[in-house]
């Protein structure tokens, strides 16, 4: 593979090490809360492929720029029917300046935000069971739970 | 009013879920769960009887007009899985009153109502949404709320139950996240219909091929298609009885659901069968979950996990009728998720009643049961031969597409293993009747009389819609037949 690609996609390489690092924590370890960490980072990395796919090249950050043109709007908006006026060149001049102005897409930052409240509502869930584990278990390893449940199974 | 019939299923139980946690009266918030079930089915009914007339039905959320605004759409596809789902809800609710009053501590009775609300609008949601990323947040308002139902059932081993399905299901849902994250790359929209009309230009494209792939091992991860399925048997085991009985019947179902959406819908048959080769991929895997898992099942003590290994199995009957690529292989598919919400529905019911009664569902406490609790064996025996597949259930009815489908490919040795499967199916029923019905009652004399009738009431509802819909299964056969073709032609203008 060519260098430059590699260089050019760098986001893609920290999204995809970020989700195997996540991955291979939630499979390898054996603590509940370390799971719960590992799931973390592996959401975490979806989070940031989806940011940096909203990403453009050269593109300002999605706020309208100069919406009221240049100050002229300002005074337009305080006052009265010619105020209306001017706010109606404002947005002609809005127009304009979408025309030439190019944003970045916001659309994938806000489906994010759903995603990181989600996110969030999982590690809590994921906690306070982890909490419950550890009140009936007395631990919080996976194993030693199989091992208690083994033995009780075998007493039974 | 019946405009926004697409919305109020959805936001009939979400309204409802708050007012139960807020209540914190177990006997209201109970009515209140019912009542929202019993409208949420009336409202699924009618927005069949309407598609079934007028064809595609599509709202805009809040009036902003798709593609920019999430839309629902509702066809005969998914207005059959909404019907499913709230009829499955409608049973199990009042089921639930004196199911959970035994099972669950009563403080939490409240937030138990709540958590099952929330987690039939998730499916419901999912179901009626015409949006993937609106799939992906009411997929995970159903799988959290599920978890914290799992993790309620009376044995500790519960809690590990649920934590297991949570890391899994949680994967599974990112996985899901992924694959439309690559697609909204692709085409830079979220709708359904949108996207179904852009994807076809970039097909060729390897960024479409993997979201492809990430979606279906999210999707199959949900499904619990083997070997993706170790987070069932243990939560279907360990859960309230009533919550394994609502989750059985219908979790499952709305993944499958999702599958058939996003890849005959969205992706479109000729992508999936031809491109993608889906047929070629999952039929090893239908055959071998139907074949494993039913020997699996064989060998479990506790009936409930015997029945959950059963219910992976059928999971493969489902996924084998999408793997055939023909209308005749999905009617079997769209029929299978009907009758096998109604008869595994029946049957963990019946086991919740044995709980109930005996507090045990382990095969050797189940002696002799069959003369001390006869309703509730019966139900059981009923449900097991619908589960069987013999005639006059809707068992038979759904095995009978699929193997019409088999024969139509040319594949009769896969006909020939599903009927060795019914075989294998009836061995692990047998086991359970046998135990009831041919051995002796072990227990004191007072002990294990029979379920009051506020369980046996809906349980029998079940089962008389599984014997009735397994008599006259014109109507549905042809219901789901329409939906079949309505996947295989893609989107409907």
């Amino acid at each position: 593979m060519r260098l430059d690609l590699f260089v050019s996609h760098y986001n893609y390489w920290v999204v995809i090490f970020l989700m195997m690092v996540g991955f291979y924590i939630l499979i390898s370890r054996g603590n509940l809360i370390k799971k719960v960490v590992g799931l973390n980072v592996f959401q975490t990395a979806v989070f940031m492929l989806y940011i940096s796919m909203g990403k453009i090249t050269g593109g300002t950050p999605p706020i309208l720029v100069d919406p009221y043109g240049a100050g002229e709007g300002h005074n337009g908006a305080e006052g009265g029917p010619e105020g209306a006026e001017a706010g109606l060149g404002g947005t002609e001049t809005l127009h304009e300046a979408a025309a030439e102005v190019m944003y970045s897409n916001p659309l994938p930052h806000v489906l994010i935000l759903t995603a990181i409240v989600v996110g969030i509502a999982t590690t809590s869930v994921g906690l306070a069971l982890a909490v419950r584990i550890k009140e009936a278990y007395g631990t919080l390893e996976e194993d030693e739970i199989s091992r208690i449940e083994a033995e009780r199974e075998a007493a039974e | 009013m019946s405009t926004h019939l697409p919305v109020l299923q959805v936001v009939v139980p979400l309204l409802a879920a708050p007012v139960c946690a807020l209540i914190r009266n177990a006997r209201a918030a109970a009515v209140i769960a019912v009542l929202a079930s019993w409208a949420t089915l009336a409202v699924a009914l009618s927005l069949l009887g309407d598609v079934m007339e007028a064809g595609v039905i599509s709202y805009a959320l809040g009036d902003w007009v798709p593609p920019i605004g999430i839309e629902y759409r509702v066809d005969i596809v998914n207005a059959w899985v909404l019907v499913i789902v709230s009829t499955i809800a409608s049973a199990v609710a009042p089921y639930m009153i004196t199911s959970v009053e035994d099972e669950v501590e009563r403080r939490r009775i409240p937030l138990f109502y709540a958590a099952y609300l929330l987690c039939l609008c998730g499916l419901l949601g999912i179901t009626v949404t015409g949006d993937v990323f609106n799939v992906f947040v009411f997929l995970e308002i159903s799988s959290l709320s599920a978890y914290a139902l799992i993790a309620m059932g009376t044995r500790r081993r519960a809690l590990t139950a649920a934590f297991r399905y949570l890391v899994m299901g949680s994967v599974g849902a990112t996985f899901i996240v992924i694959g439309i994250g690559l697609l909204y790359v692709m085409t830079g929209s979220l709708n359904m219909a949108d996207l179904a009309v852009l994807l076809p230009e970039v097909w060729d494209s390897r960024t479409v091929k993997v979201a492809y792939g990430f979606l279906g091992v999210g999707f199959c991860l949900k499904l619990a298609l083997f070997p993706l399925h170790l987070w069932l048997p243990n939560a279907y085991a360990f859960a309230p009885s009533a919550v394994t009985a609502f989750m059985a019947s219908t979790a499952t179902k709305v993944a499958v659901y999702m599958l058939l959406r996003f890849f005959l819908t969205i992706f479109g048959a000729p992508f999936s069968f031809g491109v993608m080769a889906l047929d070629r991929v999952l039929l090893p895997l239908a055959l071998v979950a139907i074949v494993s898992m039913s020997l699996v099942a064989i060998f479990q003590v506790d009936v409930k996990r015997l029945l959950a290994y059963s219910s992976v199995a059928q999971i493969g009957y489902m996924v084998l009728g999408l793997s055939f690529a023909s209308v005749t292989g999905l009617t079997a598919t769209l029929l299978h998720l009907f009758n096998h919400a109604l008869m595994k529905g029946a049957l963990f019911m019946a086991m919740g009643c044995v709980v109930y009664r005996i507090g045990s569902v382990h095969i050797d406490a189940m002696a002799g049961l069959g003369k001390r609790m006869p309703w509730t064996m019966a139900a059981f025996v009923a449900g097991g031969l619908s589960l069987v597949g013999v005639p006059l259930t809707v068992g038979f009815v759904s095995k009978w597409f699929l193997i019409l489908g088999a024969l139509e490919r040319g594949w009769w040795p896969v006909a020939v293993i599903v009927l060795l499967a019914s075989v294998l199916a009836l061995v692990y029923v047998w086991r359970v009747v046998e135990a009831a019905y041919f051995r002796p009652y072990e227990g004191d004399e007072g002990g294990a009389g029979e379920a009051p009738w506020r369980l046996l009431v809906p349980t029998w509802a079940l089962v008389g819609a599984n014997l009735y819909f397994g008599i006259s299964a014109v109507r549905t056969a042809r219901v789901a037949e329409r939906a079949a073709e309505v996947l295989m032609t893609g989107v409907a203008p």
